[in-house]
């Protein structure tokens, strides 16, 4: 097919949106409420073009071309419409860039400079609306400041997606707009992808910019020790202007250096011990066939979904803790009883991508000798935030390692950051547990991209194992009704409740899309590939630590395993 | 089975009487060829939302025409392959003749429907949504009802007054009338059945209802018509089959206005910004009694021009037509 946009004729496939033709041939078309991963709704009337011989503006994003169809993308009337729109948008919004997770990067103030909008035309209607917190009443994990919210509902589409459904729609007076459901049934599991998901930096985690120094501020002298999340040494070069994908592990540690920590330790060590832990479950289970199949437990967003919604599913949930806890539990006893810091006197925060491990650090269950073990949780986009505040720029640091004995992770503890990673590092690690033979292709190709719900069979020896791999709570949630029907479809799960895995975090810089969540993993399989030790079992820091302190069951349970709960709404 | 009622549709020049005047002939063919082309099940849906201030035909022909409404549908339910139906109705009209209906109906495979107290409900997208058992929100389109409608199979849908006009086409009685509610500052208020093609001069001749005083009228719907001065009523009723006169001297304007911001605000699904944001500014200026003309007509323009569904584009025409016709030449308010 051939249509013409602003005279030039382009070539098009059937069914391709006006957006998607101007898309593909360069041409730029304002959106707001669209959203690659969303469904097209065409609320937000930003995108409007014309069509010659129809009256009225049309919407690029939800336009399908037509043979001959001939498109004007600028013009006065619809730099006009556009520019009142905008207005009109504005007028709902309450602004305070100074502390928004877009980092005054958002498209709304794009717009605002390219069509001369008046932001301030209307006075802003929601200006007394409220800030909506979720999670625990002492120690809320995220908030929604309605007074912000520009009514694209992207976030009730992605909280439904996410088989959650916890934002949803009710009446305010003459306005039908978004709120936390107050049903019994429904409650938020902390996965973020409403932040991800919104244009207007309505949604944040708690404490996102007030919190940020709490580190340096309150450690009371405290020996200040930094972890750092697989996933986050390929995404936040991006609030530096690097390509998506880069890694920059490094360089992150010498900046977290520079802004004051004593230490800094890689999670992906930690990711080890809970592969190895994992796979010596999978392996029982195997050939017990009691509560299969066993499903991961490093998401803490799919923990408390399958708590709180499944909880019947809970038995299947692996005991092993989640790489951050597995790090922090050793560095409260291990570390601390080698160097003879008492734990009371570490300060320790976590670098997650993520809003749920926020929540996972006030779990009871995750307590060592009655003590909580993470002082803090900070964000991707916080960190960032700090360096960009202290005036520390990555692009220009001069790289540092980690820390022993949290150092050098296998390539397994890397890749745990992209969903099908977790899965992947297991297998590889199993598969010498089971067969006692180590792999001779150390790849598992078929758990990895970007497939909502990945699944193979793969052979251990004579042993079939069928695993499924799903991100996006949505797919997990499939996968469990699933489960409903037929319980025996598998042996071996691995959910991660945002899209992509921790690459798609609801920590991690915006904006998101699956292309930019795919350039993120594929540079941790990088980090992988060229790494020298590819499995958790073979990482030397990790033999040491079971040769010399993980010596005995009860230890080991302590330490690298938890337990699961029936969640109700509070 | 009917013969060839679609040819007889055709022929007559019905047009859809929901506001939008579709020919009645070629929506029934669109939904018969899509209803062979996909041998799907087939949805018809007998529209009695009716929901806009001062109009009321729909509820005058279920009242009083019932059993023919009945039989335009069933000679839709015969036209259409594994077909059934749907009578959509206003939640008071539903309150008040559920069980009337029901009567009339029984038999056929025809369910009653309670639209939501919301004017948007009854667009026609909304319609099927709200049938889905969703909000009452309008669809994008395409695709059109009449390729995938209902539970994604071809819909008919027709305003319950079309389908009483295809009872008497496929009759033969057709005379090409239309009903007319004709209300406001009039003696003789009320439902009449007139030529499609008479004025709104002639409307009011003829009913007795053509004012002494000096008047303006709103045509084609309490809220969404647009208001005609005496010297323009030589043209026929547009949109809604609706005419209310308005005595010049004792209508406060602004009062006028204010009851369609109330209606449209109230009325409208939210999802749009023009429609959305757009009706709540020309409310809270209407509440001022303070227009300013530019910021008015700014709004009218992307309402008319960048609205998701009819609804804002039709909430433009009023507001624009009187401030146009009756504030303007006043000189005054600005």
């Amino acid at each position: 097919m051939k249509i013409y946009i602003n005279n030039k004729k382009i070539k098009v496939r059937e069914g391709q949106t006006i957006f998607e033709a101007c898309k593909e041939n360069g041409i730029e078309i304002p959106t707001l409420c669209f959203h690659p991963d969303l469904k097209v709704k065409a609320y937000c009337r930003i995108c409007v073009v014309q069509i010659e011989g129809r009256k009225g503006l049309y919407a690029a994003c939800s336009t399908k071309t037509e043979e001959g169809m001939k498109i004007t993308t600028e013009s006065e009337e619809i730099s006009r419409a556009r520019k009142i729109n905008l207005e009109l948008i504005f007028s709902q919004h309450q602004e305070e860039c100074y502390d928004c997770v877009w980092n005054s990067r958002c498209q709304l103030l794009e717009l605002a400079k390219k069509y001369e909008v008046e932001i301030n035309k209307f006075q802003d209607r929601k200006k007394r609306y409220p800030v909506y917190n979720f999670g625990p009443v002492q120690k809320p994990i995220l908030n929604f400041d309605s007074t912000k919210c520009i009514d694209c509902r992207n976030c009730v589409e992605i909280c439904e997606k996410q088989g959650v459904g916890f934002l949803e729609l009710q009446e305010r007076g003459n306005f039908t707009e978004v709120f936390p459901s107050e049903k019994k049934e429904k409650d938020c599991v902390y996965c973020g992808q409403c932040i991800t998901h919104c244009p207007a930096g309505s949604f944040e985690a708690e404490g996102e910019f007030e919190e940020i120094e709490k580190p340096f501020r309150e450690n009371n002298g405290k020996l200040i020790i930094f972890q750092i999340a697989p996933s986050i040494r390929t995404s936040i070069g991006e609030e530096f202007g690097m390509e998506h994908g880069t890694a920059i592990t490094d360089k992150l540690v010498a900046g977290i250096k520079k802004l004051g920590a004593d230490k800094v330790f890689d999670v992906s060590v930690g990711a080890d011990f809970t592969t190895i832990e994992e796979a010596k479950e999978l392996k029982e289970k195997l050939e017990t066939g009691q509560n299969m199949p066993m499903f991961t437990s490093c998401c803490p967003a799919w923990v408390k979904y399958v708590e709180f919604y499944y909880p019947e599913f809970m038995p299947n949930l692996t005991s092993a803790r989640s790489p951050q806890m597995m790090s922090a539990g050793l560095i409260k006893t291990y570390f601390s009883e080698k160097n003879n810091i008492s734990p009371e006197n570490i300060f320790l925060v976590s670098v997650m991508p993520c809003i749920s491990k926020k929540y996972e650090i006030q779990r009871p269950e995750l307590e060592i000798n009655g003590a909580k073990l993470i002082d803090y949780v900070m964000t991707t986009r916080e960190l960032a935030r700090l360096f960009i505040k202290r005036k520390i720029d990555l692009n220009k640091i001069k790289p540092q390692k980690a820390d022993s004995p949290f150092a050098s992770p296998s390539g397994a503890g890397v890749i745990y950051g992209a969903s099908g990673g977790v899965m992947e590092s297991v297998l590889r690690t199993a598969h010498k547990d089971i067969t006692g033979k180590e792999l001779k292709k150390i790849e598992f190709k078929e758990a990895r991209g970007k497939a909502g719900i990945k699944g193979a069979n793969i052979y251990m020896g004579n042993r079939e194992v069928r695993i499924a791999v799903a991100s996006g709570l949505g797919n997990g949630k499939k996968i469990l009704e699933s489960l409903k029907k037929s319980p025996n479809l598998y042996d071996c799960i691995e959910v991660m409740a945002c899209p992509g895995g921790c690459v798609g975090g609801g920590g991690q810089p915006l904006p998101t899309s699956a292309e930019i969540r795919k350039k993120r993993a594929e540079g941790l399989y990088k980090i992988d590939k060229k790494g020298k030790v590819r499995l958790a079992h073979k990482n030397p820091e990790v033999k040491e630590i079971y040769k010399n302190f993980l010596t005995n069951e009860r230890i080991i349970r302590e330490i690298c395993h938890t337990t699961y709960s029936k969640k109700e709404k509070k | 089975m009917e013969k060839d009622i679609i040819q007889k549709l055709k022929d007559s020049g019905l047009t859809g009487r929901g506001g939008a005047g579709f020919p009645a002939g070629v929506k029934w063919e669109a939904v018969k060829n899509a209803s062979q082309k996909f041998s799907v099940k087939t949805y018809i849906i007998c529209n009695a939302a009716e929901g806009e201030p001062d109009v009321f035909k729909d509820k005058f022909i279920l009242d009083n025409y019932l059993p023919e409404i009945i039989n335009g549908i069933k000679i839709a339910l015969n036209t259409f392959e594994n077909s059934v139906a749907y009578i959509y109705l206003n939640h008071n009209y539903y309150d008040e003749s559920k069980d009337k209906i029901e009567r009339t109906a029984s038999g056929l495979p025809i369910s009653l429907v309670k639209k939501p107290d919301k004017y948007i409900a009854g667009e026609e997208t909304s319609v099927i949504e709200v049938i889905e058992g969703k909000r009452p929100e309008p669809r994008l389109k395409p695709p059109y009802p009449t390729e995938a409608g209902l539970w994604g199979g071809p819909t008919l849908i027709n305003n319950v007054e079309t389908f009483y006009y295809v009872s008497k086409v496929s009759k033969g009685e057709y005379k090409n009338t239309r009903f007319f509610c004709v209300s406001g500052d009039v003696k003789n208020k009320g439902v009449f059945e007139l030529s499609e093609n008479f004025t709104v001069k002639e409307i009011l001749r003829q009913t007795q209802n053509f004012p002494e005083a000096d008047f303006f009228v709103q045509v084609g719907g309490g809220a969404c018509g647009q208001i005609l001065l005496t010297n323009e009523l030589n043209q026929p009723v547009c949109g809604a089959g609706s005419i209310v006169v308005y005595d010049k001297e004792k209508t406060d304007l602004f009062e006028l206005m204010k009851k369609w911001a109330d209606f449209f605000i109230k009325g409208n699904c939210d999802k749009c910004v023009p429609c959305r944001e757009g009706v709540y500014r020309i409310s809270e200026m209407v509440k001022t009694r303070k227009i300013d003309k530019k910021i008015l007509e700014d709004l009218c323009f992307v309402l008319e021009n960048t609205s998701f569904c009819p609804l804002g584009k039709s909430a433009a025409i009023s507001f624009k037509s009187l401030i146009n016709k009756l504030i303007i030449p006043t000189g005054k308010l600005f």
